[in-house]
């Protein structure tokens, strides 16, 4: 991946509102550059998407997640990549990876509520035929995610001027 | 007795910094915008504070070796040789001192005196001036201009030595314009300082934010070593203002005299900020990087920015300053930086703060988010219309 792709990625990871224009003038290079890097990346599956952080908390809706630790049977073949297909279908499933240690697949679910997220487990996750064992933890509270500092008071406490 | 009168004609005739009006007008503001802070926006890296914080829990909180710690000492040494190819002994080539406004002070303390010269390019940081007036020494302004990218001209330091310049600061890269020297702009200057008898005190804070290439030192010229003091520091490089922490080094007889004025006037430097300080050499390359790309893709924003809304600005190749020229508006520094805070609440330092030479520029600091950048760039274009269209109503009023 050639500077300016990379200089791309770093300014797009933090903020992917930015426009093309604005990210020309602060690489030092043109629109149609911009645009063709990311076209680029975007072709090659680099970029796969651009999100929006949210503290759901703030937005006073009802999000629980819950990372849950599934230890599974692999199969022949196919090792752990057929189970794994079958758990991120799920909408619910917003993440899923397969791990090294004591357990095979972390799985990420969200649910609107603790209830929900729960029958997910206990109905869909924990009775596909491979799965052995599921270990649910719901979060209580998000102090970091993906970078970003949440509830972190980002008022500019310095002096006014300084020479 | 009235305790004014007795006051001394020197501290008296110093100035206080011009910029107090500015202060009080946008602490009455709500939603203003700063563009007159000069410091980082960032907060000094986590694994700096945390060595500090260590510190403080380990319970070291004596004072240090009047230069410093010599595990810091050797730390700086090893950064100046890595850095800037410059070689220093730990041990009698360099002090620890209360940031880099201690290190200005005490040099200027060390080599300049009543009926002495110092020769100080302008527009440059305000304390050269005042510490000079301090000593009893005569302030000599060389005027830089924007047509030579604010760097000195062998030719204007010629003119400015007398038989009485006792020092020369050389302030790059610089505050408030936002210049740097390159190696053969340096090279001028040394053929000119090369056979002097005047001592060069290098104000190097802002040598970590170059845009352009390796920052050079005038030190690096091996006839000029022996007689620069390189003043240099942590503030502006790791993002430590607070912390007060810089350093000075030079030759051991230069420095030997220089410690006993910082040994009576401050003893040392906050030894927590020395702790942190050795971590941020040895482990804080990386957040400083990270601190710099930052600061380069702002720059190019809001240089892009005045030169868009037709106000000329030279670019800017260091610290974290542009310094567009505000002829065009016809109003004076002072006007523009009342009014646009006035009327768009964006804080501007008038350039005449640095020198009456700075007068038709104002300086802005990127060193803020990016989204002030934008919206301040967004609020100054308005101004500036409306300005330029009073201007053309005033003109069809008289013609």
């Amino acid at each position: 991946m050639g500077q300016l792709q990379h200089e791309i990625l770093e300014i797009l990871r933090k903020n992917s509102r930015i426009s093309d224009e604005e990210i020309a003038v602060m690489l030092g290079t043109d629109v149609e550059s911009v645009k063709t890097a990311i076209k680029e990346m975007e072709e090659k599956g680099i970029i796969t998407g651009y999100k929006t952080l949210i503290d759901w908390e703030k937005a006073h809706e009802d999000v629980v997640t819950a990372y849950i630790e599934v230890r599974v049977t692999p199969q022949r073949e196919h090792g752990f990549d057929k189970v794994a297909e079958r758990i991120y279908q799920y909408p619910q499933v917003k993440a899923c990876s397969l791990m090294s240690g004591g357990f095979d697949l972390f799985v990420v679910v969200e649910g609107k509520t603790m209830k929900e997220v729960a029958l997910f487990v206990a109905e869909k996750l924990a009775t596909i035929d491979s799965v052995l064992s599921t270990s649910t933890h719901f979060v209580l509270k998000n102090y970091k995610d993906n970078g970003v500092i949440f509830n972190r008071n980002g008022k500019d406490e310095r002096e006014a001027v300084v020479l | 007795m009235n305790i004014k009168d007795k006051v001394k004609p020197n501290i008296l005739a110093t100035p206080p910094s011009g910029i107090r009006k500015y202060f009080d007008l946008i602490n009455e503001m709500k939603d203003a915008i700063s563009l007159g802070i000069g410091e980082p926006d960032f907060e000094t890296p986590w694994i700096i504070r945390e060595e500090g914080i260590y510190s403080l829990e380990k319970g070291k909180t004596f004072y240090s070796s009047n230069a410093g710690f010599i595990e810091l000492r050797e730390e700086i040494a090893k950064y100046m040789a890595r850095k800037y190819n410059l070689h220093y002994d730990p041990r009698t080539e360099i002090l620890v001192t209360v940031g880099g406004s201690e290190a200005i002070d005490i040099a200027l303390r060390t080599f300049a005196g009543p009926g002495d010269e110092v020769i100080i390019p302008e527009p440059s940081f305000v304390a050269y001036r005042g510490c000079t007036m301090f000593c009893g020494a005569t302030p000599v302004s060389l005027e830089l201009k924007a047509e030579h990218q604010f760097r000195i001209q062998p030719e204007q330091l010629e003119e400015c030595i007398t038989d009485r310049t006792a020092a020369i600061i050389i302030p790059y890269p610089n505050n408030p314009t936002g210049a740097i020297m390159e190696y053969e702009d340096y090279a001028r200057i040394v053929e000119v300082l090369r056979d002097k008898d005047i001592v060069v005190i290098s104000d190097e804070l802002y040598a970590e934010l170059n845009y352009r290439g390796r920052h050079v030192s005038i030190a690096q010229f091996p006839e000029m070593k022996d007689k620069t003091i390189v003043i240099n520091g942590f503030s502006k490089a790791f993002a430590m203002t607070g912390w007060r922490i810089g350093f000075v080094c030079g030759h051991h007889d230069a420095i030997e005299q220089m410690k006993k004025i910082h040994q009576y006037a401050v003893m040392c430097s906050p030894t927590t900020a020395q702790f942190a300080a050795i971590e941020a050499l040895r482990n804080g390359e990386p957040e400083v990087r990270r601190m710099v790309d930052e600061y380069n893709r702002r720059r190019r924003v809001m240089y892009d920015g005045f030169n868009r809304m037709g106000l000329t600005c030279f670019e800017p190749f260091g610290a974290f300053y542009c310094f567009p020229d505000i002829r065009s508006t016809g109003l004076t520094s002072d006007e523009f930086c009342e009014r646009l805070l006035r009327e768009e609440k964006v804080l501007t330092v008038p350039g005449n703060a640095f020198g009456a030479c700075g007068e038709g520029f104002v300086r802005a600091t990127y060193a803020t988010s990016l989204d002030n950048i934008l919206e301040a760039l967004k609020r100054i274009g308005r101004f500036v219309e409306k300005v330029r269209a009073e201007n053309r109503y005033a003109g069809a009023v008289t013609a």
